[in-house]
C-alpha cells in the first residue's frame, strides 16, 4: 500500500505547492455534518485533512476548539466513531490523506495495538498525539510501525536542536510547527520568526514540515506557505462554522461558509507562491 | 534491627528510591505534555535537583516553615476521641494549626523558594476548595509576585470566602466555564497559561500529580509531615505507629505523612478516597478503588473515566477531593499493595467531622474529617493497644457555610 501522506507531499513538491490542511472536530456541531465537512473541503482544496478526535480535557487547546469537543461528546462521539466516520470517508475518496489529533487517553483507553490496526484498517494515514512526547512513546511507536501508521509530532518554540533531531528521528509523515507559545486559535503570530524558525526545522528533518496554531485569514496563511510544506488551519474554520450554525444556516449553507474560507487561503497561498516563483 | 546485622536478608529496593529519573512510578507518573512545555519542564527539574541539593536553599527552606508557617505542627493524642471510640490510641498530625489552615502552604513555600532562584516574575496555580489558591497567593504576596489563580467556575461558588481572601491577598482569580468547572478543568487552564507564558511563569501544582517533576518536588515538600510525626510519636509513645491515616484527593497530605515511613514494613498506611454518595451511585470521586488507569494532566494514573476514555464528573462533598485522578505515586503504592486504598461516604466524613468538633473541640476540614470516618472504623479494629496516627490536614472554618447549609440553616 502506498502512503497517502508521502504521495500527497511528493505531488505537490512536483507543483512547487504548499499543503493546506483544514482542521475539524470529528462530530462537531453533530456526527451528521462531519462527512460532508469533509468531503466539501476537499473539494474547496484540502490537501490533507486534519481530524480532531474530541477529550474532555484537551489542555493544548484554545476555547474555540474545547467548545467544538464539548458539542461532539455530548453527541455521543466517541474514538471507535471517529474510525468508522473515516473509514466511510475511505468509501468515496481514497486519495486524500486523512490524519487524526487528539489526546492520549482514549487510545489508551482502547488500547495501542488495537487502535492502531484500527486506525489503518479505517483509512487513516497519521496521528498527532497532542500529550504525547516521543520520550513516552515507545510502545505507542511499536505500535505504529507494525501497520505502518505515521507518528506526527510537534515541533515548538520551545524545542531545542537536540530535542529536534530526537523528535525527527522518530516523526514519520511530516512534523507539526507549532508557531507561538500558546494553545490552538491563539491571536497573535510573530510571521518572521515563525518563517525564520521553519527554515531551521525542515534543514534539519528528514520529512516535510507543517505550521499550525493561530492561522486565522489568508493573508497569514500565504505568509507561512512560502516557508513551510503545509499550512494548518483550525480554530478559523470552526469559528465560521459556529457562525453559520448560530444564524441558522442550513447544512449545507454553513458547509459552503466554510469551504469559502478555505477556499480564500487557498487562493492567497496559490497566489503567493506564484509571485515567489516567477521571482525566483 | 538494622539491615547491617541481618547480611543474610534480601535487600529490597527502597520504596524511598521512586520515581527514577524520567518521574515513572512503575508505569504510572513521567511527563505527558504538549511539546511546548516538554523545555521548561526540563528546566523546571534541572533546578530542582540543583536547588534541593543546596545548603542553603534547604535552610531558607526550613527558616520559612518554622517562622512563617509555625512548624512544627503538634501531634495530638486525640485521648477523649480516643476513649469514646474505645479502640486504638489516635494521634491527630494537626496540619490544620499551619498558617493559612492547611497542608497546602509547605509546598507553596517550597515552591516559591525556586520560583525566585528561577527568575520567574509571575506565578500561576490551579485551585479546587481555595486552600491551594490561598496558599499560593500567600506566598506570591510576601514575595511580591504577580498571582493568577485558576478555578472552576462551580467552585467559585461554593468557596466564595477563600475567593476573597484571594483577592485580598492580591491574587486575580479567574473564573473557569469549560468543562465541569470544578478542579480538574482549572487545571487544564492552567496548563493552558503556562503554554502562553512560559518565559515568566512558574506553575505552582498543589498536588502530587501533573508531570514530572512534581510529584517528586511536591511530595519532598510536603513529607515535613511525615518526618516530624516519626519524632514526635518515637517522642510520646517510644514506638512507631501501627497506621497510618489520610484523605487522598491528589494526595499531596497523604504522601507527605507516608513518604518517611514507606521502608517500614510493620506501619500500615491507609488512604482514604472520596466515596461520595456511595461507589454503586457512580457518584464519587474515588479513582483507585473505582477507576483505571489512563493518562490526564501529564501524568499517567488512575482516573474516572468511561469506556471511550473521556473523564467523567466527580463528586464529593469535600472540594478539595472532588477530583478525577490521583498522585502516581499512590497509584504504585496501591498496585505494590504498600497502602491501601479506602473510601468513605459524603454522610460517613459528616459523621466523623461532627464527633471530632464536640469531643476535641477541633473543627476539621470536610476532607481530613475522610481520613477521621476510617479512623473510627480502625481504630475498633485494632482494638486498644494499636496506635494511629491521622493526618488532620485541613481546619473546617472554610467548609462550615457547607455543614450548616446541609442542616438547613443559611449564614
Amino acid at each position: 500500500m502506498t502512503n497517502r501522506i508521502e504521495a500527497r507531499f511528493q505531488m505537490l513538491a512536483e507543483s512547487r505547492r504548499t499543503a493546506l490542511i483544514p482542521f475539524l472536530t470529528a462530530g462537531d456541531p453533530g456526527p451528521e455534518m462531519t462527512l460532508p465537512l469533509m468531503h466539501g473541503l476537499v473539494k474547496a482544496g484540502a490537501d490533507l485533512l486534519e481530524l480532531g478526535v474530541p477529550f474532555s480535557d484537551p489542555m493544548a487547546d484554545g476555547p474555540v476548539i474545547q467548545r467544538a469537543s464539548e458539542r461532539a461528546l455530548l453527541q455521543g462521539m466517541t474514538l471507535a466513531k471517529v474510525l468508522r466516520l473515516v473509514a466511510a470517508f475511505r468509501s468515496e475518496d481514497a486519495t486524500t490523506p486523512v490524519i487524526l489529533m487528539g489526546y492520549l487517553n482514549p487510545i489508551e483507553r482502547m488500547g495501542y495495538s488495537v487502535f492502531a490496526r484500527a486506525a489503518a484498517a479505517a483509512g487513516v494515514d497519521g496521528v498527532l498525539t497532542v500529550d504525547l512526547p516521543p520520550e513516552e512513546g515507545e510502545e505507542y511507536l511499536a505500535a505504529f510501525d507494525s501497520v505502518a501508521l505515521d507518528p506526527i509530532f510537534l515541533v515548538s518554540p520551545t524545542t531545542t536542536d537536540s530535542r529536534l533531531r530526537l523528535i525527527d528521528r522518530v516523526a514519520r509523515g511530516f512534523l507539526y510547527y507549532v508557531s507561538l507559545k500558546g494553545v490552538t486559535g491563539s491571536a497573535t503570530l510573530d510571521v518572521d520568526g515563525v518563517r525564520a524558525r521553519l527554515s531551521n526545522i525542515r534543514k534539519g528533518s528528514h520529512v516535510p514540515t507543517g505550521v499550525g496554531f493561530g492561522v486565522r485569514d489568508g493573508k497569514t496563511a500565504a505568509q507561512l506557505a512560502v516557508a513551510a510544506d503545509a499550512v494548518v488551519v483550525g480554530s478559523a474554520l470552526i469559528e465560521r462554522l459556529e457562525s453559520a450554525i448560530e444564524r441558522g444556516l442550513s447544512q449545507d449553507e454553513a458547509i459552503g461558509e466554510v469551504a469559502a474560507l478555505l477556499e480564500e487561503m487557498r487562493l492567497a497561498m496559490d497566489q503567493i507562491e506564484e509571485l515567489s516563483h516567477e521571482l525566483a | 534491627m538494622t539491615l547491617l546485622e541481618q547480611p543474610n536478608e534480601p535487600i529490597a529496593v527502597s520504596s524511598l528510591k521512586q520515581p527514577d529519573s524520567r518521574g515513572h512510578f512503575g508505569p504510572y507518573g513521567g511527563s505527558f505534555v504538549p511539546e511546548t512545555l516538554v523545555g521548561p519542564l526540563q528546566a523546571l527539574t534541572e533546578a530542582y535537583d540543583k536547588f534541593s541539593e543546596d545548603p542553603a536553599f534547604q535552610a531558607e527552606f526550613d527558616e520559612d516553615l518554622a517562622n512563617y508557617v509555625g512548624r512544627p505542627s503538634p501531634l495530638y493524642f486525640a485521648s477523649h476521641w480516643s476513649k469514646k471510640l474505645g479502640g486504638a490510641r489516635i494521634y491527630l498530625k494537626r496540619e490544620d494549626l499551619n498558617h493559612t489552615g492547611a497542608h497546602k502552604i509547605n509546598n507553596t513555600v517550597g515552591q516559591i523558594l525556586l520560583a525566585q532562584r528561577m527568575g520567574k516574575s509571575r506565578i500561576i496555580a490551579e485551585t479546587g476548595a481555595g486552600q491551594h489558591g490561598v496558599a499560593t497567593a500567600t506566598v506570591a504576596a510576601r514575595c511580591g509576585l504577580e498571582c493568577v489563580v485558576y478555578m472552576g467556575a462551580e467552585d467559585i461558588q461554593r468557596q466564595a470566602a477563600n475567593v476573597y481572601r484571594m483577592r485580598l491577598l492580591g491574587a486575580e482569580v479567574v473564573s473557569v466555564h469549560a468543562g465541569s468547572r470544578t478542579l480538574k478543568d482549572a487545571l487544564n487552564e492552567a496548563l493552558r497559561d503556562w503554554v502562553t507564558h512560559v518565559d515568566d511563569t512558574f506553575y505552582i501544582i498543589g498536588t502530587v500529580a501533573g508531570p514530572s517533576p512534581y510529584p517528586r518536588m511536591v511530595r519532598d515538600f510536603q513529607a515535613i509531615i511525615g518526618r516530624e510525626a516519626r519524632v514526635q510519636i518515637m517522642e510520646q509513645e517510644g514506638r512507631l505507629p501501627d497506621a497510618l491515616v489520610a484523605c487522598v484527593g491528589g494526595g499531596s497530605n497523604a504522601i507527605g505523612l507516608f513518604h518517611p515511613f514507606l521502608d517500614d514494613a510493620d506501619v500500615a498506611l491507609y488512604g482514604v478516597e472520596a466515596g461520595g454518595e456511595g461507589l454503586s451511585s457512580g457518584r464519587h470521586s474515588a479513582p483507585i478503588s473505582a477507576g483505571l488507569p489512563g493518562v490526564l494532566h501529564g501524568n499517567r494514573t488512575y482516573l474516572m473515566q468511561d469506556s471511550d476514555g473521556q473523564i467523567i464528573e466527580t463528586h464529593s462533598i469535600s472540594a478539595g477531593l472532588d477530583y478525577p485522578g490521583v498522585g502516581p505515586e499512590h497509584a504504585w503504592l496501591h498496585d505494590q499493595g504498600r497502602a491501601r486504598y479506602v473510601t468513605v461516604t459524603d454522610d460517613e466524613a459528616l459523621t466523623a467531622f461532627h464527633e471530632v468538633t464536640r469531643c476535641e473541640g477541633i473543627i476539621p476540614a470536610l476532607e481530613s474529617s475522610h481520613a477521621l470516618a476510617y479512623v473510627r472504623t480502625l481504630a475498633s479494629e485494632l482494638g486498644p493497644d494499636k496506635v494511629i496516627v491521622a493526618n488532620l490536614s485541613g481546619r473546617g472554618d472554610k467548609d462550615v457555610s457547607t455543614v450548616a447549609r446541609l442542616e438547613g440553616i443559611e449564614l
